[in-house]
């Protein structure tokens, strides 16, 4: 979908961007992770050509960025940045409709898709009156969201999206976000420095630093697989956390013990992350065993406390072995 | 003084189609440098917004343009412009130059700079962005210094009536030359309202939002454009010659009026300041102006006076006035003073006048020079016992007496000198004279008749026939209401004249104001 190639900026004689090059696949979710100063902003910013590259291509659906007209690409590829930058003379309804007046929508056209928006990302409709200035936070990262996904583009851009935001209403906006449909279906380029987000929203993760690309894969392969000691410490004291997160029971099928036992209370095994499952021991002491059903094999195994951290433990050696 | 003690409503009613049309003048003067400046001035200022290494510089030439006192500026705008609207207008328009830029840039500069970024990635072209996003962000400032642009140029174009362009400005400076205080304030208080109506109604403005703001400003531009037009308002009408009179002499039974009622005289008059109208009249943008007989520049310019063949001019002879109390306090001044009497005559005067105003010395050089001459000159002696002040009102003439009686007292008694020159018209020196902020001043004897005792016309026509018999009663008078005493007269007299180029005179045979009279009544 997106494909970037030797890629570089300078400005003045630092390289904020340092001849880098990967693939976006079409919905595919990319986080470009790293700390400021590392060049995954000015990356980001080179997509739609709000920064232009010293060398290197872009090309977005075999097409060279560089030959279309800067504003054309821009009402292509969706927008969200931590500033939220909304217009603040503009209504809400305004704010929303921004690139369809660009792109000479019909009026009835615009307003049903903002009702549609408002709907998915839970804003009542009497909001569209509004200024911006008269909205929480939260609720104008969500007018962002949907002046970003108005004119539904295959693109979506996202600079630090929740970054300003507090912790609370960063979870909530994260977790709706990745409820919408748009967020599977659409290509996105999201720029976090936040550890946790960048593996909670990833399909994969693009780790920068000093302008190049140190490792680039899923979050299990930064996990396991680290490819150098960069990437190690990168993580250092999230590790564990990350992935008791992102594995599994489903994951762990293979070393849990058959269990004769069979009840009707199941929970999906691909759902059920590790942690949520810990989580459950810990909240309800009482629960000595749980169960869970395998929709692949169709298989169900319940499983205690040990006998989690044992498969956990096993799949640990597999995964670092591989 | 019952004739003239007539109440300020009054005046306005008598005078209201002078008012109107000053008015009128005054707000077409402003808006018409306003929407000028507007037209330049935002340009610049987006201009800089963009480019900043440009603001420095633009903002730096704008602010010294700012800084030219307006006179000086209305002055250096007659060589490239000539006189009335177009010098005034363009010097107005410089004042409201710099508030418009500063105020444009700042409002661009000052918006927060995701919103640009997010109108970039939105995709809008440098113009949207630009008429969407930063001009209506930046209005409230913009229209800030539209607001303070639009009150200095209400203030600034009192002063448009020094170079003949009109406005509220010919009743303010006619007033306080004729001492009509009834005059300044017909000027004064409709400028003032003006200033304080136009800054209410921006301030109205700046508070609208959005869309209101927006309709508003549609009109804007309208409204605008009407209001310079009420400038095309007929301000005279146009005869075979051209006048140019001071706000002063417009004012006067010994001036303007005299001419229309005792010679009948009809001539397209503009009210222009003295400062400029020797120069206009010889750069041919003025036939006729009202000068003085013994003014420099007569001769520096190839001017000839015509003759007063009715005798409307009464005599203007100079002599020092002294506070009595000074007298006393300062029991040598009088005859220091009177040691210049009857030594300087009008062609002498006229010379030195020429040596200032034209060969641009400095009035203590032609001072001392002639004193030299006329052997008075004695070196300073370093007194101390007690200071002087000399008052002198803002011409050359003035400055120059002021100097030779500073250079006299100094040489002549153990007195210190302070000299307070400059002090405006007559009205200014006079109340400064007897507020006790100066001893004494040079004043002329027609001034001291017409302009502050205000006798009633019967008695000025009789008195006025003979030199004498003015000043012994001026001197008389000024005794008895003032406790300020007339020395001596100098000799000179320096009297209302009516002058024209000597070429054009000579080629149309006015030699005399009837001749005038006769000539423009020709068809």
């Amino acid at each position: 979908m997106i494909k970037v190639s030797g890629l570089t900026k300078t400005f003045g004689n630092i390289k904020a961007v340092d001849d880098i090059s990967f693939d976006v696949l079409e919905g595919e979710n990319l986080v470009l992770l790293g700390t400021s100063g590392c060049g995954k902003t000015t990356t980001l910013k080179m997509i739609n050509r709000l920064i232009d590259p010293d060398a290197g291509t872009i090309s977005i659906n075999e097409v060279d960025t560089s030959r279309e007209k800067p504003e054309l690409l821009r009402r292509k590829i969706g927008y969200v940045m931590q500033n939220i930058g909304l217009f603040p003379h503009y209504t809400v309804a305004e704010n929303i409709a921004v690139v369809p007046r660009l792109l000479q929508w019909d009026k009835k056209h615009t307003i049903n898709r903002t009702l549609e928006l408002l709907k998915k990302l839970h804003l009542p409709e009497n909001y569209l009156q509004l200024f911006p200035r008269e909205l929480s936070g939260g609720q104008q990262q969500r007018v962002g969201l949907a002046r970003a996904l108005i004119s539904d583009p295959d693109i979506l851009l996202m600079d630090e999206p929740f970054g300003a935001l507090d912790n609370v209403t960063r979870s909530s906006i994260q977790a709706e976000f990745k409820a919408l449909e748009e967020f599977t279906k659409k290509t996105i380029l999201m720029v976090t420095h936040d550890v946790q987000e960048a593996f909670e929203l990833a399909d994969r993760i693009c780790l920068m630093d000093q302008g190049k690309i140190i490792q680039i894969g899923t979050p299990k392969e930064l996990l396991f697989t680290p490819k150098n000691d960069f990437v190690i410490r990168f993580l250092d004291g999230q590790r564990l956390a990350l992935q008791f997160k992102l594995v599994t029971i489903e994951d762990l099928w293979e070393f849990l013990p058959e269990d004769p036992r069979h009840t009707n209370k199941t929970i999906s095994a691909d759902k059920a992350s590790m942690w949520s499952v810990m989580e459950a021991f810990s909240a309800d002491r009482s629960i000595e065993h749980q169960f869970f059903v395998n929709t692949r094999t169709k298989t169900i195994k319940g499983l205690n406390f040990t006998q989690l951290t044992n498969a956990f433990n096993s799949y640990q050696n597999k995964e670092i072995h591989d | 003084m019952t004739e003239q003690q007539q109440t300020l409503w009054s005046f306005m009613y008598e005078q209201s189609d002078k008012l109107l049309r000053q008015t009128f003048q005054h707000l077409g003067l402003t808006f018409t440098s306003l929407l000028l400046a507007v037209a330049i001035g935002l340009p610049l200022g987006i201009l800089i917004a963009r480019k900043s290494n440009l603001a420095g510089s633009i903002l730096g030439i704008a602010g010294v343009l700012q800084t030219v006192p307006s006179i000086a500026l209305l002055g250096f705008m007659i060589p490239l412009l000539g006189i009335g609207a177009k010098p005034a207008i363009v010097a107005l328009l410089i004042y409201a130059l710099l508030p418009i830029i500063r105020n444009t840039y700042t409002g661009i500069v000052g918006i927060d700079r995701s919103i640009i970024e997010a109108a970039n990635a939105m995709g809008m072209s440098k113009m949207q962005i630009l008429f969407r996003v930063e001009l209506p962000l930046a209005m409230p400032v913009l229209l800030a210094g539209v607001r303070t642009a639009t009150v200095i140029n209400v203030g600034v174009a009192t002063l448009a009536s020094y170079i003949a362009a009109g406005g509220l400005g010919e009743f303010i400076f006619g007033g306080i030359s004729l001492n009509n205080t009834n005059m300044i304030l017909a000027g004064a208080i409709p400028a003032a309202l003006l200033a304080v109506l136009l800054d209410f109604l921006l301030s109205r403005l700046q508070k609208l939002n959005g869309k209101k703001l927006k309709k508003v400003l549609l009109t804007f531009p309208v409204i605008i454009v009407v209001l310079a037009g009420f400038y095309l308002w007929p301000n005279t009408y146009t005869t075979k010659l051209r006048a140019g009179f001071t706000p002063e002499f417009m004012g006067r039974q010994d001036g303007d009026l005299g001419l229309k009622s005792i010679y009948g005289l009809k001539i397209g008059t503009t009210v222009i300041s003295d400062a400029v109208m020797y120069k206009a009249a010889f750069e041919g943008d003025l036939d006729v102006i009202s000068g003085y007989s013994t003014d420099g520049r007569l001769k520096a310019f190839d001017l000839r006076i015509l003759k007063d063949d009715k005798g409307i001019f009464p005599p203007y002879y100079a002599a020092p006035i002294v506070r009595e109390s000074s007298l006393k306090k300062f029991p040598d001044l009088e005859q220091v003073l009177n040691l210049l009497a009857g030594k300087i005559t009008d062609s002498v005067m006229t010379d030195l006048n020429y040596r200032t105003d034209y060969l641009k010395q400095s009035p203590e050089r032609v001072a001392k020079d002639f004193l030299l001459k006329a052997g008075l000159y004695q070196p300073p002696r370093n007194g101390q016992s007690g200071v002087i002040r000399i008052g002198s009102k803002i011409f050359g003439e003035q400055y120059i007496l002021a100097e030779m009686y500073s250079i006299l007292i100094k040489g002549n008694t153990d007195y210190e000198v302070a000299t307070k020159t400059g002090l405006g018209g007559t009205k200014i020196c006079f109340d400064a004279l007897m507020n006790d902020q100066i001893d004494f001043y040079p004043e002329y004897t027609g001034t001291g008749l017409l302009v502050l005792l205000q006798p009633s016309p019967e008695l000025v026509k009789e008195i006025t026939k003979d030199s004498h018999r003015t000043y012994n009663y001026v001197k008389s008078a000024f005794q008895k209401d003032y406790k300020i005493k007339w020395l001596m007269p100098i000799g000179f007299n320096n009297s209302y004249a009516l002058m024209m180029r000597k070429k054009q005179s000579q080629s149309l045979h006015i030699t005399s104001i009837t001749d005038l009279t006769k000539y423009l009544a020709q068809k």
